[in-house]
């Protein structure tokens, strides 16, 4: 039987709420450094591959805590960032900006990867044709790799709905706050008696996963068709 | 001059370079693979920018390294037609061939698209999906769409070669209507020959990268680089076709022709390659073969290793042909300049081109 406390309706709603900010913000600089990796000349690419990727090979944890220091009072940012009364630490910003992080090198690599598939002279004969490069990359990179965009941001997505390690560190388990589904998950097993309601959790978690690679599968089939 | 050019474009393992004036409207870039014809395409429409040199089009600078002037493509009016077409896939042909002049100010679009449209035969195609037309379809589509865009010049990347021998030479007309018609300058780059023949006056001769020769394209049809050992192969517009069963009788200006009936029996361009061509010094008595044409031998040249003899025609309102035969029957024939002789070729040594 799926019962769901308030809390529980509250955390799928900043579940939701965390991975569509963060897929949203991370999408323009993820398309930009994507495009820099995959169609530009520019030196220093595989320190700047190195660096995109950096999140996806070490534990959550460690990003989080990196994240921390960045973004606490006494941090390069966070101290920046507090004379203008903006806090991340504990806050659904530290959420959002966690789940970016995490989802980033996911959707740089399927951006990058469909940008690469482009064959270049499509990108050329814009050009000859009068386009300039920033028209040349709405009316032609960007539609050629729709699909790979779509798969990254879907991709994005499912992966911050199920952020756990960073988030922890960075934003805390604040019910109402900052408690997504996975620290809730975590909250109820660390709780006598909270195993029924972690199961709950744990069905419309997959439930979410799921409907999410539906929804992008369709979206890539409407695409591939046009 | 409406085209100055002195560009050097060094990479690890291969230097390109090349320096012309081009006055004729009509030019074609010609060379082996790897001969650095495409590098030149890229560098004069700016999609690759060479390490010294200049480029001039119409006296305006394109490219400058001394001046430091290097204008990006969308400023430079350089069409190009790719090799294979490379029409948007998201579009649809319409709107591939609007893509170029929707960019261009109103009062620069000088072109009349119906008209053009009318001439590429595409007005049915507008509405479909590019990937459902055929290569040829696409290269027409693909030549509207650089022709729209209003470019000072074009550059034809090899446009045939993607394309079988029919559908190639069924093209070929379209492209010389156009041409003809919008006298746009073009520099129509191809590894053939034959091609080139058709398409340009003049051609530049690419060679591991270096300019080699600058030359008319029928002076190079002469030469046994031309050639590449093939032979020459004398191109006639024949017209006028008469069934007579199993042969066709046609005309080739005031001659009278004979050729093997073919399915196909509208006038076109045949091609009649010169060392099937036989001579005599008196018309035969008897002959299997169905063409004897008098001819004076107008002047003589060397190939590789057979003499190239261009013979007018008697009657032929100036049209010469090309024999290429061995340097000994040259003797024993005793030929020069001047000479009369009478050619004899097979009724089946026609090949239609289109």
């Amino acid at each position: 039987m799926l019962t769901l406390s308030p809390d529980d309706i509250q955390a799928i709603k900043l579940s939701m709420q965390v991975a569509a900010t963060a897929t949203l913000i991370a999408l323009p600089p993820g398309f930009a450094v994507a495009y820099l990796l995959a169609l530009s000349n520019m030196r220093g690419k595989a320190l700047l591959e190195g660096l995109v990727n950096l999140p996806l090979v070490l534990p959550p944890v460690v990003t989080g805590y990196l994240l921390l220091l960045l973004f606490g009072r006494k941090g390069w940012l966070g101290e920046l960032l507090d004379k203008f009364d903006i806090r991340i630490i504990f806050t659904l910003r530290g959420a959002v900006i966690a789940s970016a992080v995490v989802g980033f090198p996911l959707l740089v690599r399927s951006i990058r990867i469909g940008m690469e598939g482009i064959d270049r002279q499509y990108i050329q004969a814009s050009r000859t044709l009068g386009a300039k490069w920033w028209d040349t990359l709405f009316t032609i990179t960007v539609p050629l790799c729709s699909r790979a965009i779509l798969a990254g941001m879907t991709l994005m997505f499912a992966r911050s709905l199920g952020e756990f390690g960073a988030t922890i560190v960075l934003a805390g388990n604040i019910p109402g706050v900052t408690q997504t589904i996975p620290l809730a998950i975590y909250g109820y097993t660390s709780t006598p008696g909270g195993d029924s309601m972690a199961l709950s959790l744990c069905l419309i978690s997959i439930l979410l996963s799921f409907a999410v690679l539906l929804i992008g599968e369709a979206a890539n089939r409407t695409l591939a068709r046009r | 001059m409406f085209l100055e050019v002195n560009v050097t474009k060094n990479f690890p393992d291969f230097t390109c370079h090349a320096a012309f004036s081009l006055k004729t409207k009509k030019c074609g870039v010609f060379g082996p693979s790897g001969s650095g014809k495409s590098t030149l395409m890229h560098m004069l429409a700016g999609l690759l920018e060479p390490d010294k040199g200049f480029i001039r089009l119409n006296g305006r600078t394109l490219f400058d390294r001394e001046q430091k002037i290097s204008l990006p493509p969308d400023q430079r009016r350089v069409g190009v037609v790719f090799q294979h077409a490379h029409l948007f896939p998201h579009m649809s042909v319409q709107r591939n061939l609007f893509y170029g002049m929707n960019r261009l100010p109103k009062q620069e679009r000088n072109i009349d698209p119906t008209h053009l449209i009318e001439i590429l035969r595409i007005d049915k195609l507008l509405s479909r999906n590019v990937t459902k037309l055929s290569g040829g379809e696409r290269q027409r589509v693909a030549l509207g769409r650089t022709i729209l865009a209003c470019p000072r010049l074009i550059l034809l990347d090899e446009p045939l070669s993607g394309l079988d021998g029919t559908l190639k030479y069924q093209i070929i007309p379209h492209l010389q209507q156009v041409f003809a018609e919008f006298s746009i300058p073009m520099l129509f780059i191809s590894h053939s020959l034959q091609e080139l023949r058709m398409m340009t006056e003049e051609v530049l001769v690419m060679q591991k990268g270096q300019l080699a020769r600058q030359l008319a394209t029928e002076e190079l049809a002469r030469t046994s680089f031309g050639t590449g050992g093939q032979g020459y192969t004398n191109l006639l517009h024949l017209d006028e076709m008469e069934d007579l069963g199993k042969l066709l009788r046609c005309r080739w200006g005031d001659i009278t022709m004979m050729l093997v009936k073919t399915p196909d029996q509208r006038p076109g361009r045949f091609a009649l390659n010169g060392r099937d061509i036989v001579l005599f010094k008196k018309h035969p008595e008897a002959s299997s073969a169905r063409n004897m044409l008098s001819c004076t031998v107008r002047r003589t040249y060397a190939t590789d290793w057979l003499v190239g003899l261009e013979l007018e025609c008697q009657g032929s309102q100036g049209n010469t042909l090309i024999a290429e035969i061995v340097p000994q029957s040259v003797d024993e024939l005793d030929i020069r300049p001047g000479s009369e002789v009478v050619a004899v070729f097979k009724a089946s040594a026609f090949r239609r081109l289109y």
